[in-house]
């Protein structure tokens, strides 16, 4: 399977006729191979268009487009999108074909042999999740949302090409569906290491899901192109920290997730166990409080000190049950939301099959927040140094010019 | 003799006419759609070139039947030729018009889709935009074809094939015992064809609208 490929834009500018200014000005960017890198930025910004010029959807005016090595500017366009996945909006599928004749179509078209083209609709199925023996001879106005835009992405895929680009794919769904795709879309791309370009006007998305983000301005110039947390922590200007928004710090949390956090131990005991060996625990422990695990060593409930008395030595009736838990892959957002909402501080971390680990308190939080924050604070201004130096061509002033923007649409 | 008598009289001359009538008209469908569906496919992305092709067989269709087959029958002669070309030229409105309407209506992220995926020119249109706009140029096929059938007994004026020729011919003796059979019978003769068409356009359109869009 090949993985990502890397892109080069070389001054890449898109000039409609009629129009004063160019719609996209030269924009040059590196994409390292199996990257993901979002294009974030305002309505009318260009990031569309700057991504239908990969692909050749819109054919620039001048500049160069490179991939792995290989100038792609003046090739085929035809035969170049077949090496390209293209994902969009409400997923573009064909309503007269089938799920399965909608994904089969670029492998067809690359000349694939009937049966690896039925093979790897099948494979392609399972990989985004979706029954083959079930989705494969339905049509798409049989589907959700969600299971349409998943469709989309096997489509985009199937061929196996090494760059998928992505035009706002999860635009059109609601957050929950959408959020699940996100999901989706970082365990498939922990799987195929593929070279993604996303568009989208949604940084919270962007921060999800980007290794890289250009936030981009008028006429698709580079604001800032770096890693989320430090465009979080360390916007170059005004533009950019008006377009991450409030919250920085809490929106830094959903990049980190429990495992990077420290897990604390604390003492358990199970339900299995006799009342008398509870209740010794409890009194030989520094801390005044026990998880009781059940069978399976799941957290079942937290037990103070005095629960037992007042319980009347009854385990099944002493104690407050577990609310919430956390997994090791929860973002660390998710952890503090857990652990406001618990009484003393703290939420229980999970196992793959809701086995106990460990905890996570308010103070574990605090401190790697600020050490964090703090990491992040020096990689960014290395990184803004970097920047600096990619774009001096572009000067200031004619980034800080927002003249009269053409008529087009991002 | 009455009207049941003279069907039993003339049953083997009444189904030579309609079996010439029908497939009169079928043959001349197939040209019109041919050719409407290609006119539509030529203009329907230029504004100018579209309504052209929409305003000019409209004009077309305006001309009485009797004078069309009439000024054709100069250049043409008698029989077939006039009958083909009238009918053709009356069937096409309706396809154009609809296959123009149905490509432009196709929506435009899917052909945007179409293209990003690697598609070409015409993979396009066989594969996404023809077999979308089939719906709405079936429909004008068959709106074509119902007028084809009341217009081909205009054939006849032109010794042309058909359920006419039984028409002219009662016209041409009214007052005559059989007159008014002669009509009846050919006017009979052509509803009763159109309703056989019109189902099998219903059978036609389950066949051939792919599940994933009919209605």
């Amino acid at each position: 399977m090949p993985e990502g490929a890397a892109i080069v834009l070389e001054n890449l500018t898109k000039r409609y006729p009629g129009h004063p200014e160019s719609a996209v000005d030269s924009v040059s960017m590196e994409i390292k191979a199996g990257e993901t890198v979002i294009l974030v930025g305002p309505s009318g910004c260009g990031k569309s268009t700057t991504l239908k010029m990969i692909n050749r959807l819109i054919e620039p005016t001048s500049g160069r487009i490179r991939i792995n090595d290989e100038d792609v500017t003046d090739i085929d366009p035809v035969k170049l999108r077949r090496k390209i996945g293209y994902a969009i909006q409400s997923s573009g599928l064909f309503p007269h074909m089938t799920v399965a004749e909608n994904i089969a179509l670029v492998p067809k078209m690359v000349g694939w042999s009937k049966a690896r083209v039925k093979d790897r609709v099948e494979e392609m199925l399972d990989l985004v999740g979706l029954d083959p023996r079930e989705f494969h001879g339905r049509y798409p106005r049989q589907l959700s949302g969600g299971q349409q835009q998943r469709v989309g992405v096997a489509r985009a895929l199937a061929a196996d090409p090494p760059v998928l680009l992505m035009d706002e794919p999860f635009g059109a769904v609601d957050p929950i569906t959408r959020d699940h795709l996100q999901d989706e879309l970082i365990r498939l791309q922990h799987e195929l290491h593929k070279t993604i370009v996303f568009v989208t006007h949604d940084f919270d998305e962007a921060i999800k899901l980007g290794d890289r983000i250009a936030v981009l301005r008028e006429r698709s110039h580079i604001a800032q192109f770096d890693t989320p947390e430090a465009i979080l922590t360390n916007p170059v200007d005004d533009f950019v920290s008006g377009f991450v928004g409030a919250g920085a710090a809490l929106k830094r949390l959903n990049l980190t997730r429990v495992r990077d956090v420290g897990i604390a131990d604390f003492p358990t005991a199970s339900v299995d166990d006799t009342l008398q060996s509870v209740f010794d625990r409890l009194r030989g422990t520094n801390t005044n409080e026990l998880l009781l695990l059940d069978r399976r060593g799941r957290p079942y409930k937290w037990l103070r000190r005095g629960d037992l008395m007042r319980a009347k030595g009854s385990l099944a009736r002493a104690g407050t049950m577990v609310q919430d838990t956390v997994t090791m892959d929860a973002t660390l957002r998710d952890a503090l939301e857990a652990v406001l909402l618990d009484s003393s501080g703290r939420v229980a971390v999970t196992g793959r099959r809701g086995d106990f680990i460990g905890v996570v308190d308010m103070e574990t939080l605090m401190n790697s927040v600020h050490e964090m924050l703090e990491a992040d604070r020096l990689n960014a201004i290395e990184h803004h140094h970097d920047l600096e130096e990619t774009r001096a061509p572009q000067t200031r002033s004619e980034q800080e010019d927002a003249g009269g923007e053409p008529g087009e649409r991002a | 003799m009455n009207f049941w008598e003279y069907l039993g009289n003339r049953h083997q001359q009444l189904l030579i006419d309609a079996y010439q009538h029908a497939s009169a008209v079928f043959q001349c469908m197939v040209i019109a759609t041919v050719v409407g569906v290609v006119l539509g496919v030529l203009t329907y992305r230029s504004d100018w070139a579209g309504n052209m092709a929409i305003t000019s067989t409209a004009t077309i269709l305006t001309i009485p039947s009797l004078a069309l087959i009439g000024l054709l029958v100069p250049p043409l002669g008698l029989g077939v030729p006039p009958t083909v070309t009238a009918l053709v030229l009356y069937g096409l409105l309706p396809i154009v018009r609809n296959a123009i309407v149905g490509l432009r209506g196709v929506d435009p992220t899917l052909v945007d889709a179409a293209r990003g995926i690697g598609m070409s020119r015409l993979a396009r249109l066989l594969r996404v935009e023809l077999p979308l706009a089939w719906p709405p140029i079936l429909t004008g096929i068959r709106v074509s074809t119902q007028m084809l059938m009341g217009i081909a007994a205009i054939a006849a004026y032109a010794s042309g094939p058909g359920l006419g020729n039984e028409i002219f011919r009662g016209i041409a003796s009214l007052g005559s015992a059989n007159a008014l059979n002669q009509v009846l019978a050919g006017t009979l003769g052509i509803v009763i064809l159109a309703l056989l068409f019109d189902a099998a356009y219903v059978l036609v359109g389950r066949l051939t609208i792919p599940g994933g869009i009919r209605a």
